[in-house]
């Protein structure tokens, strides 16, 4: 530990009194509104990821309660089309943009550096930046629903209905401008995760000790760097095409409303895993701890997960089955759709395996784990039946479908959710959450959801499209509509059940220890909640489970260190560290807290603004003014800095 | 135990009213045509796999949560012991392989029934030009090297029994998809591009299809009706369908054919209504020739009553809000005047 070459060379210390509070006053933010507006912190971004994306998902189940509401009888005619449409559009963009990716940010957040053994993200000002850039969006996409101006052709808003001339209001506009606004928040975040997982490891985390839940994130991560190209060039266009007459979607003119498709599943669909995956990692992390032993087949499942990423972004025609597309080429589309079954397969194996051979504690955590398999099976089942193109003839824009993304989103995202959030409740907050409401939680939820959503595979099979404001009497739609509408109440009470626990073990909760579930990576090591500078000393990782190792005497060679480490406390500072072999190299020395992201971001905003409003003064004015937000940002400052070595 | 019944309760219950399965017009797991029966077998078969899949799965898991409490020893501080548990690694060896080879099974059963599907048997002797409209179906019958055999009907699709009809799917604004369950798959009506599909209905009898791709505000009431007919008989209603309307008889039906020429007309066609100066060839509506020949008005949603036909003449707007038909301001008297006149149009 002695020779590594850094600037200088940090002498090898035990913590002691003096020494934590002098790191715990170096770490803390401000008080007051300005620690508020200038932290850099990522456990406040991580638990503001959390509240926020939560706050999203109980406005998206709003929107679906009133829609199931509308749905429980045939005929009727509580809410108009008009503003059925709104909802339907909004409760996707919610759902799938502002709720499903950003909670698994907040996770992310909060616990990389954690179960990385650091004390932040490679990129804290940028990481707080993304989160600005994440709720401004977020508002942003909302301005027109209150106004009877929100988006009205859904998430997947196909051209030409989504061109100005069948929907000539300022609702696509919104949605339009509002993605690419979100996606600078997304493609930022990556950045942030990718370069943390490379780079800003614990000394001895060599690329085969990084823990699964790693793997989960930074895979999606990659994935979605990739989709951001497509997904800005998509709705770039279709502003252009809105705004200033372009023709890259009208006919009339030699575009074709097929390139918004094809460009919009190319991200779409890498997208539906992104916001799969990292959920999938958190139950491949936590599942062990309650079985009480390590993950079966650990390595194979880091592997799935990657292959599922990289096979995720040649199965997007199979969203375009119905297209008219030739069919020697959906049979390849096809062909892949089966074959990424088969990654998807590894995790449930490994799962059921983990279960079969352990000892599962029945907490409320481990409930929920133990659903998720069994709803990501349903979900999983019901997209191999789509994949099967002919089927998928009768099957797609049907109820099944819509019982199919349910069962994924909410099954594998939703549950793996809940349960982590019960997992690592204790970490975040040093509060432990009831156990007894917990049990009232999951069933709720659970009863609920598969009342609610399974009567939906039945309506699809007889034949209920989806989209629909209303629908007739005598096709034999009536009762599962009716069950669905019941069942999504019953869980939603389940939801509000959760919320509840939250907020009460948040003021009453039993006190946590540190590690409540005996688990086994680094984010147990420290207090419940974490100092503000996580580690006193940078812990040396000798193993995938640096709290297990001893006593489960796996194959590794090297052994944990935590109580003792070089002394890193002139300012913030932590280790960079090579990316195979996780050998520090580096001292690197963090930016502490700046006002310049939420600034950068506000500007954004303002451009945004500015080109909804075509008020071009206003962009102008913003972008001008990012020049001197971006010298704040980037100006030199004693505290900040990354010190090579010599 | 609750989970388990909270999956099989509805699969029960669909059983149950699934005696009636006549009542169920727009489900796909029972069919009528070569188009579509390949289909339904497929359904059939790979939704028996996939709760095979899921009720091994859920077992596994209840059974796993079950079987670890035995035997488990217990740690200092009370909670069951950590350990390295047994080898779970079969799971994997073996759940692999099987999962794989029932995959190539499906893709292998899903390549042969696209291939049987995507043409028709024998070369269809009838092709339709459908155009899907905000929101209607346009239909236009076409026999090709006699010209004067054509002719355009909407929303009700009358097809020969036993023989296979093609489709030319032609959008008139924005993407539509045209789907009658029991007879055909979806086929998405895409502006820029000429879809085609086909269908073969193997039982007379009425065939109930919908659009499917979310086409705007009434995109919920944009249905239509499949007519399937002995071959005799319909080429006796083609043949009928060619003729010109006859003219109105009854002083209330001519002051009808009036009102009509002033105020539908301009968007509805009625060949052979109207006079030298004056005459019914609006395109913007359907065409509405033998409105009487079919059941339902406002694509395929209402039955084609007299109250429901004066309702709709009066106020569409009110009965399917956002459609192109305005709110006629007419007197009762022109009402239902024109009510009489398009009885007349048989």
């Amino acid at each position: 530990m002695a020779e590594i070459p850094t600037y200088r060379t940090p002498e090898i210390i035990r913590p002691d009194e003096s020494y934590l509070e002098k790191l715990e006053k170096m770490w803390s933010d401000k008080p007051g509104l300005i620690g508020f507006f200038s932290t850099v912190d990522h456990k406040k971004i991580g638990r503001r990821y959390l509240v926020t994306s939560f706050i999203f998902l109980l406005v998206g189940g709003l929107e679906a309660l009133i829609m199931r509401i509308q749905l429980f009888q045939p005929n009727e005619h509580i809410i108009s089309a008009h503003l059925y449409n709104e909802l339907f559009s909004m409760h996707g963009i919610t759902m799938i943009f502002l709720y499903a990716m950003p909670v698994l940010s907040g996770f992310g957040n909060y616990l990389w550096p954690l179960i990385l053994g650091q004390r932040d993200m490679a990129f804290p000002r940028v990481n707080m930046f993304t989160y600005w850039v994440f709720l401004l969006s977020g508002i942003f996409l909302y301005i027109g629903l209150p106004t009877g101006n929100g988006t009205d052709v859904g998430w997947f808003n196909y051209v030409p209905l989504a061109g100005s001339e069948y929907n000539p209001g300022p609702g696509v506009d919104i949605y339009a401008l509002g993605i690419i606004f979100f996606w600078i928040s997304i493609a930022a975040g990556s950045v942030v995760f990718i370069a943390t997982m490379m780079r800003a490891r614990a000394p001895g985390m060599s690329i085969s000790r990084i823990p699964i839940m790693i793997w989960g994130t930074l895979t999606a991560n990659v994935g979605l760097l990739f989709a951001v190209p497509s997904v800005l060039l998509v709705f770039l266009e279709l502003w252009l095409d809105r705004r200033f007459g372009t023709d890259f979607f009208d006919v009339a003119a030699g575009g074709h409303p097929m390139l918004w498709q094809h460009l919009f599943w190319i991200f779409g669909h890498p997208w539906v895993y992104a916001i799969v995956l990292p959920a999938m990692s958190i139950v491949s992390q936590c599942l062990p701890a309650h079985c009480r032993r390590p993950l079966v087949g650990q390595h194979w499942v880091i592997l799935a997960t990657i292959l599922t990423m990289v096979l995720g972004f040649g199965v997007w025609v199979h969203h375009m089955f119905a297209t008219g597309l030739p069919v020697i080429a959906m049979g390849f589309f096809s062909a892949a759709s089966f074959i990424i079954v088969i990654p998807s397969a590894v995790s449930v194996f490994a799962w059921v395996a983990t279960i079969w051979t352990g000892r599962p504690i029945f907490t409320t955590a481990f409930k929920f784990f133990a659903a998720e398999i069994i709803l990501f099976v349903i979900g999983g089942v019901s997209g191999f039946m789509t994949a099967a193109v002919p089927l998928d003839w009768e099957l797609t824009d049907t109820y099944f479908v819509v019982a199919h993304i349910h069962y994924v989103l909410i099954g594998i995202n939703v549950f793996a959710v809940i349960g982590g959030i019960y997992h690592w409740f204790p970490k975040f907050s040093g509060k432990m959450m009831s156990e007894r409401l917990g049990w009232w939680n999951f069933w709720l939820m659970f009863i609920g959801f598969n009342v609610g959503f399974f009567p939906m595979h039945i309506t699809g099979l007889l034949g209920m499209p989806r989209r629909v404001y209303t629908y007739p009497a005598g096709l034999g739609w009536t009762w599962s509509n009716m069950v669905t509408t019941i069942g999504a109440f019953i869980f939603a009470i389940g939801v509000g059940v959760f919320v509840f626990n939250v907020v009460r073990s948040l003021k009453a909760g039993a006190k946590a220890p540190a590690n409540p579930w005996d688990a086994d990576t680094l984010e147990w090591t420290t207090s419940s909640p974490p100092p503000h500078y996580n580690f006193g000393v940078i812990p040396r990782v000798g193993s995938m489970h640096p709290l297990w190792e001893e006593r489960l005497r796996m194959d590794e060679t090297g052994k944990t260190i935590l109580d003792e480490g070089p002394a890193l406390d002139e300012e913030h500072e932590m280790f960079g560290t090579t990316i195979m072999d996780g050998d520090p190299d580096v001292i690197l020395k963090e930016p502490g807290h700046s006002f310049a992201p939420i600034i950068m971001a506000l500007l954004l905003a303002g451009m945004f603004i500015g080109m909804l409003l075509e008020w071009w003064w206003i962009s102008g004015a913003a972008v001008i003014a990012m020049i001197p937000a971006m010298l704040y940002w980037f100006w030199p400052s004693p505290e900040v800095g990354r010190a090579a070595e010599g | 135990m609750k989970r388990r019944l909270s999956i099989l309760l509805p699969i029960a219950a669909l059983l149950l009213p699934g005696a009636a399965w006549a009542d169920l017009p727009m489900t796909y797991l029972i069919t009528d045509g070569p188009a579509a029966n390949p289909l339904a077998h497929l359904g059939w078969g790979l939704a028996g796999l996939s709760v095979f899949v899921l009720l091994f799965i859920a077992f596994a898991v209840l059974i796993g949560i079950w079987r670890g409490r035995k035997n488990w020893p217990t740690d200092a501080a009370g909670r069951p012991k950590l350990m390295r548990g047994a080898n779970g690694m079969p799971w994997l060896a073996i759940g692999l392989p099987v999962s794989i080879v029932l995959l190539f099974g499906s893709a292998v059963w899903t390549f042969f029934t696209l291939a049987h599907v995507s043409k028709p048997p024998q070369d269809p002797a009838i092709t339709l030009d459908v155009t899907a409209h905000q929101w209607w179906w346009e239909v236009q019958y076409r026999h090709y090297g006699q010209k004067q055999r054509t002719f355009v009907t909407a929303n009700a699709i009358h097809v020969p029994v036993g023989q296979p009809v093609r489709v030319r799917l032609i959008s008139a604004d924005v993407i539509h998809s045209f789907w009658a369950p029991q007879l055909f798959g979806k086929m998405d009506v895409i502006p820029g591009q000429t879809n085609i599909t086909w269908f073969q209905a193997n039982k007379a009898g009425v065939y109930r299809g919908q659009c499917t791709e979310f086409c705007g505000l009434q995109h919920a009431h944009m249905a239509f009706h499949v007519i399937a007919q002995p071959p005799a008989q319909f080429h006796q209603w083609w043949t009928h369908q060619l003729a010109d309307a006859k003219q109105p008889v009854s002083p209330a039906a001519q002051h009808g054919e009036k009102v009509f020429l002033h105020h539908c007309a301009v968007c509805h066609t009625v060949r052979g209504a109207g006079g030298p100066d004056i005459l019914a060839m609006g395109k913007m509506g359907p065409d509405l020739t033998h409105l009487m020949s079919r059941k339902y008005i406002g694509a395929g949603i209402l039955p084609n009553t007299t109250g429901y036909l004066a309702a709709w003449v009066e106020n569409a707007q009110h009965l399917k809000p956002g459609v192109d038909m305005p709110t006629m301001d007419l007197t009762n008297r022109q009402l239902l005047d024109v009510v009489a006149y398009l009885q007349t149009l048989n």
